[in-house]
């Protein structure tokens, strides 16, 4: 089992199974990081907003900071109208930063590295965008896949390419968050097994790899949350301020 | 050197890689649907309750905290800044006080510097007046005296004379002969006895 790098990726029941008419919704680990993610967050942000002092403590200035930090980006990329999404867009950084960095962690779950919660996630964000998009601009909407300043010539082509770029977001936006979690985590297992197998003699090549690569994953933890919300103000920018 | 075994590594890893797929029945975990309805249903009701939470409670808290403190901060800034303004105005009329004292103080000097030497230089007049009219009256003095010491000596010299004479000779002499000559001595060698 410990050879295996993929078996750190596998889901298995907690606890009895669950069953809501035909679809089974048992708790799983993938369901039990989500929980600890959520919570993880909830109780760093309720401690960092329940006093409210001139000179904040760490924590608070931890929630605030990140609180500017994220208004900031949504401002600098969607503009002013995307503040009602910026709850939403708040959730979501924290939520996939909290589930990658978790998964830092040894022996943990990376939730964000399996393809179906990312791709919900993008596609609810997809679906979202395109719905805000219609609400606000109605069939006019539709312009966002005629560019301006095209040779009419090329028109047919272009639209065809652009359709197809606006529908491969969900799959782009997801598939970019689970391959980066995914390949570092295999990485750093079959760096770990290096170690082992190469022994006291040669493993402390692998080692310092492992040590290396740890970082460079807890960057790429951060750097994929970052993009993951960063994309979603884009898209949300294209339906809010449609530039034609 | 390094790099080749880093390389090498990474060759290993893929090929590490295809073997753990032959060994694995379904490939990557991901991609086994067993789980996935369980997925998405624990990934809606954490995210939703975290996405209601956040929005309802804790986020306007953040917002509402930052608020505040901006807002204290520019009253701390505005009221800093009228402060500023305060002593500014206040040190503007120091200054300005400051200038006039120095005006005054210095005209009342020239003023008392103007008076002083009003005053030395009428009491200096004044003063050379009595000393010029005392030089005068003593220069008259003198000259009156002068005038009467000839007179005198001529006087004392005759009956000098005429004493001597008498002694020496002892017969009397007329007195007017006598002053006859010392009159005459006296105009041929006056200058030289009274230094006129």
């Amino acid at each position: 089992m410990a050879a295996n790098p993929m078996t750190q990726f596998e889901v298995y029941r907690i606890g009895p199974e669950i069953k809501l008419g035909a679809f089974d919704i048992s708790f799983t680990n993938a369901s039990l990081f989500m929980v600890i993610s959520s919570l993880a967050i909830l109780i760093i942000f309720n401690f960092g907003s329940k006093k409210n002092s001139i000179l904040p403590n760490k924590i608070q200035l931890l929630a605030e900071l990140s609180y500017t930090f994220v208004s900031k980006m949504i401002s600098d990329t969607a503009g002013s109208k995307a503040k009602p999404y910026f709850s939403f867009i708040f959730s979501l950084f924290m939520f996939v930063l909290f589930c990658n960095m978790f998964g830092m962690i040894p022996y943990t779950f990376t939730v964000t590295s399996h393809i179906i919660v990312t791709f919900i996630l993008a596609a609810f964000i997809f679906i979202s965008v395109t719905i805000i998009g219609f609400v606000k601009h109605g069939f006019g909407y539709l312009r966002l896949f005629v560019p301006s300043g095209v040779p009419v010539v090329l028109l047919p082509l272009i639209v065809v390419i652009e359709i197809i770029s606006y529908l491969s977001r969900p799959i782009s936006l997801s598939v970019r968050l689970f391959a980066n979690m995914m390949a570092g985590h295999t990485m750093m297992k079959v760096f770990g097994g290096f170690v082992i197998s190469l022994g006291i003699i040669g493993g402390w090549l692998p080692l310092s790899f492992s040590v290396a690569l740890t970082g460079l994953e807890i960057l790429v933890a951060f750097l994929q949350a970052y993009v993951f919300a960063i994309l979603t103000c884009i898209y949300l920018n294209d339906a809010l301020n449609l530039h034609h | 050197m390094i790099k080749k075994i880093f390389f090498q590594l990474i060759f290993f890893n893929f090929f590490f890689f295809k073997e753990v797929f032959a060994a694995e029945s379904g490939g990557m975990p991901q991609l086994n649907p067993e789980f996935w309805i369980s997925q998405i249903f624990w990934l809606t009701l954490t995210f939703g309750t975290l996405y209601v939470i956040l929005s309802k409670l804790i986020l306007p808290k953040i917002s509402a905290n930052l608020e505040l403190r901006k807002s204290q901060i520019q009253e701390n800034i505005e009221a800093a800044e009228k402060q500023r303004e305060n002593s500014e105005t206040k040190l503007k009329e120091y200054e300005d006080i400051i200038l006039k004292s120095k005006i005054k103080s210095k005209n009342i000097f020239k003023e008392t510097r103007e008076k002083i030497i009003k005053d030395i230089n009428s009491k200096k007049d004044t003063l050379d007046k009595q000393i010029n009219e005392e030089i005068k009256k003593t220069e008259q003095e003198i000259e009156i005296l002068k005038k009467g010491a000839s007179m005198k000596i001529n006087k004392i010299a005759i009956e000098i004379s005429s004493e001597m004479v008498r002694k020496f000779i002892g017969a009397e002499v007329n007195n007017s002969s006598i002053s006859a000559m010392v009159d005459d001595l006296s105009k041929k060698n006056g200058d030289k006895y009274y230094g006129n």
